[in-house]
């Protein structure tokens, strides 16, 4: 057994594609390799901001000659299919191949005899072929060159069983070729010129003697630790960020994590402000004190370890943070000198998308929305929300993009609104409805549960899908550019958590209709050229529902809910109240999980199985057998029976249904069963007499109707 | 090759600076050009770059190019911006295999060690939406300040280059201030502070940034400018046709110059930003194709004689 080692250096790798590539190299090397009939016991890919570094286990040295057999077609078999055999087989002509009786017939065969030999020759082309597969999510030419890498690959380390393996990149034009070697580099700052390594217990040792630890999870850890034991020692606590974790850990070989301080002047400018311009212009760790508020510490880490310490590392990381945060103390100053209200006119000159108006008519909308939604809500969930205060929320809710925090982080949008409503002395759950209105963000962020936020919400994410749904920009494929399936994702959390009762289809409609009065006052004003005169789409509302229903039905199955009976109860078509559709999974799901509702399914399948087949034989039945069965005109006590009970039951089966107690709606119909079986243990359905036939259908079209007013039974497995 | 950081002590002050950069080019093997003498946006739109980062003919060059962004004027009062300073510029094509080591030399050269400070490659794409021009590379931070800006060129004037060219730029004022520790440009030593007369980068400049953000803000003639622009247009069609690229181009430098100074008067509106940016990368792209024509002349006589 031996060991292959494949190591790329190149000029620094984005800390975002580091990963990822990694992965791709293991991947496609191990493709290979098991496509060239090689097999390995283990694989490991590494990646630093300068190398991508793989190891495979357990090759065997050498690969024995094989001899496969393909059987082809028919002799005398059209030339399409030989053709596609004599491709398939490698082979270039049938005088290659050889014929033989199989008994069934004469068939072409092809023998393939692949050649083993020494590992080591497989392996160039495999690699060759990995590195010519890899794709960056961008990646470049250099020199006179034209092969493409992230950036330019300057050396090549392939070893197997401790030799260097024959090869060579060309990286084309002028250029001189890479080859295949044992030669690496270590840091570019701690580690001077080349050295040799035989394997790759070698290799990582040797760079960690060169400062390099070539494992990023190695690098973390040292990270994570490093600034932890900083931030326990002066007595602050860092604060986690598994993103900027990973980040730094794909800008550094040698984490040296050091501990600075912001300057003091700068405490009473929000910590989020802090913490975003530390974070995205400089890759700081924000910490915290004891009470959970921001200190005034900061972890950098440096790839490097300086010969004073790192002490003017941390002073020129000090200066550069006190410029960016003079930036942002002065966009705080500035910004809390104008009321939010007096951003409204600006609003009205930025461009919210060129078909649908600018920022102010959608605060418009967002506002008369969330009205309506306040209105319409029938479970009295906001009997309390004063009118004033929502309009307020709603119309100030986009205002913080116009201040010139929000211009220059675009991330602290609502956060900066809800800090400059306090300064401004609105009421308070409007300003926390300026912050919560994006909200929820992402699975796990919490969904708002103060009324004017949820309303406000609500409008805003509603608001965009019948928008963009009503332009024909709704999301295809994996091409969600305005993130409709996150609003639509947003939508359900909302209504389901709060319990919010709403018809949605009436809401819907009438938002396609603020936005076509919007869109004809705009017509008339000539304000915006090239916008639709029709208004949306006509089916904007359906188009909406059917994609919330789609992604409830995604999220019900994602929670581990039965598919079968998600499907059962959307295909009942036109539901529209989120809460509603969703006791009615429940309800199913538990009864389905009880005896009595696993003997019903079953009764429901003799039932409806009987129907379909006559549905089948004869189109026009359908018709015939629309309609309630007439209990005096049937013939035996069995049916008799049977169609008692159901008209019996109809009354409180459908005031169940009318209650949305979906349960006892179930428990009513779980009595059917005995008497659907009894029916079918006695009575022939299919008889001469043709007005009872059709009588008997009618009673088992019957118990389908009922049935699947709850949900289509038919789409449930037993 | 004689070693170029001990040619010249550290520098002391901002002509220092670009003193220490040109002869350390220069060591490398580098043309030491003058400015472009017209008003542009950055040290990319010189010839020097934008043509000849085209074409199959190698090229070593570096100058300084005085930039023009109207709209980051700020009258003198903003330590940290201006809407006229300096670039150095070094451009190399192709690319040598050991441009990031030659890089780091010149940062030795300027009085950057190494062993004290943390030097890191962050990524950074750059893209040119006025020249139709984008590369990768990165930004480069010494102590998490960015010190300069590293691009392969892929693409210039909507045309795949020949060979690569890797750029390197520095901001002069931003990388000085770093280097003499002042918090404000107007505080730089524009000359050595022992010289009989020593003069900062305000003496020098704080007038210009007052009255020329006055200018750009508030005094500059917006008909004049829309009139220069089409002008400009019309101009470097008409040069285009007689197939005169370099003519050409200077006019799509002044319709480019033009744009800015509209865009900073505040009298171009969202929607016609965009298009105003598109006019410019069309005359951009056709200068960069005619220019291309006159530098394949092998491949056109080829093409003549078949």
């Amino acid at each position: 057994m031996a060991e292959l080692l494949l190591e790329l250096l190149s000029e620094e790798i984005p800390a975002r594609m580091q990963a990822r590539a990694a992965d791709d190299l293991k991947r496609l090397v191990c493709d290979g390799l098991k496509a060239a009939g090689l097999s390995f016991t283990d694989a490991r890919a590494f990646a630093t901001p300068r190398r991508l570094a793989l190891v495979v286990d357990g090759l065997p040295v050498a690969r024995a000659d094989v001899s496969e057999e393909k059987r082809g077609p028919r002799v005398g078999a059209p030339d399409q299919a030989v053709e596609g055999f004599l491709k398939g087989a490698g082979l270039a002509s049938l005088d290659q191949a050889e014929k033989r009786d199989t008994g069934k017939g004469e068939f072409w065969f092809a023998v393939i005899n692949k050649k083993g030999g020494p590992t080591a020759d497989a392996l160039p082309g495999v690699i060759d072929a990995a590195m010519k597969a890899l794709s960056w999510p961008k990646s470049m030419k250099w020199g006179s060159g034209t092969m493409t890498w992230v950036r330019p690959l300057q050396s090549i380390v392939a070893l197997f069983d401790g030799k260097v393996l024959p090869g060579e990149i060309a990286p084309g034009g002028k250029m001189a070729p890479i080859p295949f070697g044992d030669q690496t580099r270590g840091h570019r700052f701690l580690s001077k010129g080349e050295f040799k390594v035989t394997g790759f217990a070698d290799y990582a040792a040797k760079l960690r003697v060169a400062h390099v630890m070539v494992d990023p999870a190695e690098r973390k850890k040292v990270i994570l630790e490093g600034a932890q034991k900083l931030c326990g020692e002066a007595q602050v606590t860092l604060k986690p960020d598994d993103g900027l974790l990973d980040e730094v850990a794909g800008l550094v070989e040698w984490p040296v994590p050091l501990l600075g301080t912001i300057d003091p002047q700068f405490m009473d400018v929000p910590a989020e402000v802090l913490i975003v311009s530390m974070k995205t212009h400089q890759r700081y760790f924000a910490t915290t004190k004891g009470d959970g508020m921001l200190a005034n510490r900061f972890v950098v880490v440096a790839n490097t370890i300086a010969r004073d310490g790192g002490r003017t590392i941390v002073d020129g990381n000090e200066r550069v943070l006190r410029a960016r945060l003079s930036d942002a103390k002065f966009f705080w100053d500035q910004d809390r000198k104008e009321p939010l209200t007096s951003r409204l006119p600006a609003l009205a000159k930025m461009s919210f998308h060129a078909a649908l108006g600018t920022q102010y008519e959608r605060v418009e909308r967002l506002s008369s929305l969330a009205m309506a939604l306040c209105e319409r809500e029938h479970s009295k969930a906001f009997i309390q929300v004063d009118g004033s205060d929502l309009t307020k929320a709603a119309l100030l809710c986009k205002a913080d993009l116009m201040t010139g925090m929000v211009g220059e982080f675009p991330e602290l949008q609502g956060v900066m609104g809800e800090y400059y409503a306090r300064h401004d002395g609105l009421p308070s759950n409007v300003a926390r409805a300026i912050r919560e209105h994006y909200s929820p963000i992402g699975p796990s962020d919490v969904t708002p549960s103060n009324s004017i936020s949820v309303l406000v919400a609500l409008a805003d994410k509603l608001d965009s899908l019948v928008g963009f749904f009503g332009i024909g920009e709704g999301p295809t494929g994996s091409r969600d550019p305005f993130a409709l399936r996150r609003a639509a994702l947003g939508v359900i959390r909302i209504i389901v958590e709060n319990r919010l009762r709403f018809a949605l289809l009436p809401i819907l409609r009438h938002h396609v209709e603020t936005f076509n009065e919007q869109g004809s006052v705009r017509f008339q004003a000539g304000a915006v050229a090239g916008r639709p005169l029709s208004g949306l789409r006509e089916t904007t509302q359906h188009d909406v529902l059917i994609f919330l229903a789609d992604r409830f039905k995604v999220q019900m199955r994602e929670r581990g809910e039965r598919h079968d009976i998600v499907d059962a109860i959307f295909s009942s078509g036109e539901e529209d109240d989120l809460v509603r559709l969703r006791a009615r999974v429940e309800a199913l799901q538990s009864f389905l999980g009880t005896e009595a509702g696993k003997n019903l399914l079953t009764a429901y399948g003799r039932a409806v199985n009987i129907v379909r087949a006559e549905e089948k034989k004869d189109k026009t039945l359908a018709g015939k057998i629309a309609g309630a069965p007439s209990v005096g005109a049937l013939d035996q006590n069995e049916e008799k029976i049977l169609a008692t009970m159901l008209l019996e039951l109809q009354e409180h089966f459908n005031e169940a249904l009318k209650r949305d107690d979906f349960g006892d709606a179930m428990s009513e119909l779980s009595g059917l069963h005995g008497p659907i079986d009894a029916f079918f243990d006695k009575v022939i359905v299919n008889t001469d007499d043709e007005a009872l036939r059709l009588n008997r259908l009618k009673l088992l079209n019957q118990i389908r109707l009922t049935m699947n007013s709850v949900a289509d039974f038919s789409k449930i497995e037993g | 090759m004689s070693n170029p950081s001990a040619a010249r002590a550290k520098p002391t002050c901002f002509q220092e600076l670009i003193l220490t950069l040109q002869d350390y080019w220069a060591h490398q093997g580098c043309l030491i050009l003058q400015p472009y003498d017209m008003e542009m946006g950055a040290g990319t739109f010189h010839t020097a770059t934008t043509l000849r980062a085209l074409g199959p003919k190698p090229w070593y060059a570096a100058y300084v190019q005085p930039c023009r962004r109207p709209s980051d004027g700020r009258y003198g009062e903003n330590p940290m911006r201006l809407q006229h300073y300096y670039q150095f510029q070094a451009i190399l094509k192709p690319s040598p295999p050991d441009i990031l080591e030659r890089y780091l030399g010149s940062l030795d050269a300027i009085g950057i060690d190494t062993s004290l400070h943390d030097i890191r490659f962050v990524e950074d794409d750059w893209e040119s939406p006025t020249l139709g021009a984008w590369g990768l590379g990165w930004e480069v931070w010494c102590d998490g300040s960015e010190i300069s800006q590293f691009t392969y060129f892929q693409q210039v004037g909507g045309i795949e280059v020949d060979l690569v060219a890797g750029e390197i730029t520095y901001g002069l004022e931003r990388l000085a201030m770093y280097l003499f520790d002042k918090k404000s440009i107007y505080e730089l030593p524009f000359n050595s502070p022992d010289s009989d007369v020593p003069l900062t980068y305000g003496d020098v400049f704080l007038q210009n940034e007052q009255e020329q953000s006055a200018y750009n803000f508030q005094h500059a003639d917006a008909e004049m400018l829309f009139r220069h622009f089409a002008d400009a247009e019309k101009e470097c069609a008409r040069m285009l046709e007689r197939k005169l690229p370099l003519p050409a181009y200077e006019q799509c430098i002044k319709a480019s110059h033009a744009f800015n100074l509209l865009d900073a008067r505040g009298v171009i509106s969202v929607t016609e930003r965009q298009s105003y940016i598109l006019r410019v990368r069309d005359l951009a792209k056709a200068c960069c194709e005619a220019w291309l024509v006159t530098q394949k002349p092998a491949l056109s006589a080829a093409e003549g004689a078949a």
